[in-house]
C-alpha cells in the first residue's frame, strides 16, 4: 500500500529525515517510536504534504501512485489520513460543517456521489458514539476550547467519517485518560482493522499497543528507521530505553 | 455656502480616494434618521461605489443595528456613520469590508454618547487581496456628564497579499466617569496550520480559504436581518476579490 523509499526531507533547510525506507503492506498495522525530535511527526506532514516540509529526495509510492505529486487534498481522497499530534483550532468553522465538506470534496474527487445532509449527519452520529465523543461537540468550532484528549477523540472521528484506507496516527494516545485510550484504541480497530487498510501508529509507549497490536514495531532515530521488528520490539524498548537501540 | 474639498491632512480623510471624492463634491447630506423613544431601527447597506452617508439620532432606550457590505467592482467606496445616542440607547454596527485590485474600502464611524447608560457595539471585518486599501475610522466622543457610557470596537483585517493594507484609527475623546470603551484592532493572514488542517482532510486550496474567510466575516454579520443573503454577497464578492 504505502512504499517509503530513502526518503530525505528538511524543515527550513535543516535535514530531518535521512534515507528513510518502510514498506506498509494492506492489512497491517506498523508502530513507530523513537525519540523526542527524531523526525516522527515530520514523517507524517512530509506523507500529508504539508508546505514547509520539503522533501530533498527519495519516493512515495501509495497504491501505486506517486504520493509525492500530490497535492494534500488529493491525498486525502486517494485516502491518506493524518491524525495530528497537535489538532488545530479553527474559530469559527464548525466540525460538523468542515466534515460534510471535506468528506464530499473526497467523494467527487473520487467520482462518487456527495452524501446528503441527512445521510452525514447520520454518519457523524454513528462515528462520535463509537468514540463517545457527545454529538454537541461537532456543532462547535473545529477544536475550540476541547481539551487535549477531546481533541484526540474528534480526531478518531474523524476518521471514522472519512474512513481512509491508511492512517498515520502521530501521537493519538498523549493526552487521553485511561478509558480513553481504550475507547481510541477500539475506535482504531473498528475504523481501520480491515484487510484492505493499513496503519502506521506513532508513539512513545506499549499502552496504546495493548489495544491496537502492531504487526511490525520501528524505532526512528536521526531521521531514519533503525530497527525494525515485531510487537516484542515496543516491549523491550520500554523495559530497556533506546540507548541500547542506538 | 460650499465646504472645500478635503485633503489628506483631515483625519477623517487621509485614506480616502480624494479623486473619486472630487467627482462627487459637494457630497449630499446625509440621510437623517431619527429612531423614537423604545423603538428599534434596523438597516442594511451594500455599498458598491460612492460615498453613502447616514445620520441616526437614538432617543432614550432606542435601538438600531446597521450592517455593511462593502464590497463589489467599484474602486472607491466610503460609508459614513454619525450616531447619537441618548440615554440607555443601543447601537450595533457590523461591518464586512472586502476588496481586491487597487480598491479603495472606508468605513467612518462617529459615535457620540450624550446620555447615560447607553451602548454602542462596532465590528468591522475587512478582508483585502491585491494592492486594496480597506480603512476604518472609528471615533467616539463620550460626552460630559454620560457615564455608565459602554461603547466597544472590534477591528480586524485580513490580508491576503503583502501588498494589501488595513489601516484602523480609534479616537477616543471621553468626557465623563465610570465610562467602558474597549477597542481592539488586529491584522492577520490565514493561518498557514489552520489551512493545512482543512486541507488534509479533503479540501481543495480554495474551499479551505473560503471557510476560514467566511468564519472571519461571519462575526460581523451576526444578528444581522437576513444574514444568510448578506452572507452570500460576502461570499460571491470573496471569490472575485481573492
Ligand atoms: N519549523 C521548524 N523549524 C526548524 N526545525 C524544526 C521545525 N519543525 C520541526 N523541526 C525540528 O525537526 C526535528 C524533528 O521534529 P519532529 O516534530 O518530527 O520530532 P518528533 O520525532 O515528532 O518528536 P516528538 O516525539 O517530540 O513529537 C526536531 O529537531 C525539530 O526541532
Ligand atoms: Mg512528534
Amino acid at each position: 500500500m504505502l512504499q517509503i523509499h530513502n526518503l530525505s526531507a528538511a524543515v527550513a533547510d535543516k535535514p530531518i529525515l535521512n534515507d528513510l525506507t518502510l514498506t506498509i503492506n494492506a492489512g497491517e498495522i506498523h508502530a513507530i517510536m523513537g525519540p523526542n525530535g527524531a523526525g516522527k511527526s515530520t514523517l507524517g506532514y512530509v506523507l500529508g504534504g504539508r508546505p514547509g516540509y520539503e522533501v530533498t529526495g527519495g519516493s512515495v509510492a501509495f497504491n501505486g501512485q506517486d504520493l509525492l505529486a500530490l497535492a494534500p487534498h488529493e491525498r486525502a481522497a486517494a485516502g491518506l489520513f493524518l491524525g495530528f499530534q497537535y489538532p488545530v483550532e479553527i474559530p469559527g468553522v464548525s466540525f460538523v460543517q468542515f466534515l460534510r465538506e471535506s468528506l464530499n470534496a473526497q467523494r467527487r474527487a473520487r467520482g462518487e456521489e456527495p452524501l446528503s445532509g441527512g445521510a452525514f449527519l447520520k454518519l457523524a452520529r454513528e462515528q462520535a458514539a463509537l468514540l463517545r465523543l457527545d454529538m454537541e461537540m461537532l456543532k462547535r468550532p473545529v477544536n475550540v476550547g476541547f481539551s487535549g484528549g477531546e481533541k484526540k477523540r474528534a480526531e478518531m472521528v474523524q476518521m471514522g467519517i472519512l474512513d481512509p484506507r491508511l492512517a498515520i496516527l502521530d501521537e493519538t494516545d498523549s493526552g487521553l485518560d485511561i478509558d480513553a485510550l481504550r475507547i481510541c484504541g477500539e475506535g482504531i480497530n473498528a475504523i481501520m482493522r480491515k484487510p484492505d487498510k493499513a496503519v502506521l501508529l506513532i508513539t512513545h509507549y506499549q499502552r496504546l499497543l495493548d489495544y491496537v497490536k502492531p504487526d511490525f514495531v520501528h524505532v526512528l532515530a536521526g531521521g531514519k528507521i533503525i530497527r525494525s521488528g515485531g510487537a516484542d520490539l515496543a516491549l523491550e524498548l520500554e523495559e530497556h530505553g533506546y540507548e541500547p537501540a542506538l | 455656502m460650499t465646504l472645500p474639498l478635503p485633503t489628506r491632512k483631515a483625519e477623517d480623510w487621509r485614506y480616502a480616494d480624494l479623486t473619486a471624492t472630487a467627482k462627487q463634491w459637494p457630497l449630499p447630506a446625509a440621510e437623517r434618521i431619527a429612531v423614537p423613544a423604545g423603538e428599534a431601527f434596523t438597516r442594511n447597506i451594500i455599498a458598491d461605489g460612492g460615498i453613502t452617508r447616514l445620520s441616526v439620532e437614538l432617543a432614550p432606550d432606542a435601538k438600531a443595528a446597521i450592517h455593511i457590505l462593502s464590497a463589489g467592482t467599484a474602486e472607491y467606496s466610503r460609508v459614513e456613520l454619525d450616531v447619537t445616542l441618548h440615554a440607555s440607547a443601543n447601537f450595533t454596527l457590523g461591518g464586512v469590508q472586502i476588496g481586491g485590485d487597487a480598491q479603495n474600502r472606508e468605513i467612518v464611524t462617529r459615535i457620540h454618547h450624550e446620555g447615560t447608560g447607553a451602548i454602542s457595539r462596532q465590528t468591522v471585518r475587512s478582508v483585502l487581496a491585491g494592492h486594496a486599501i480597506g480603512s476604518f475610522l472609528g471615533q467616539i466622543a463620550v460626552a460630559r456628564g454620560a457615564n455608565g457610557t459602554d461603547a466597544a470596537q472590534s477591528v480586524r483585517a485580513m490580508l491576503l497579499s503583502p501588498t494589501a493594507t488595513a489601516n484602523a484609527r480609534p479616537e477616543l475623546e471621553i468626557f465623563a466617569d465610570d465610562v467602558k470603551c474597549a477597542h481592539g484592532c488586529a491584522v492577520g493572514q490565514l493561518d498557514a496550520a489552520a489551512l493545512f488542517y482543512l486541507q488534509s482532510r479533503g479540501l481543495d486550496p480554495a474551499a479551505a480559504r473560503r471557510l476560514m474567510l467566511q468564519a472571519f466575516i461571519a462575526e460581523a454579520f451576526a444578528g444581522a436581518d437576513d444574514q444568510a443573503h448578506l452572507m452570500n454577497l460576502a461570499l460571491a464578492a470573496l471569490e472575485r476579490a481573492a
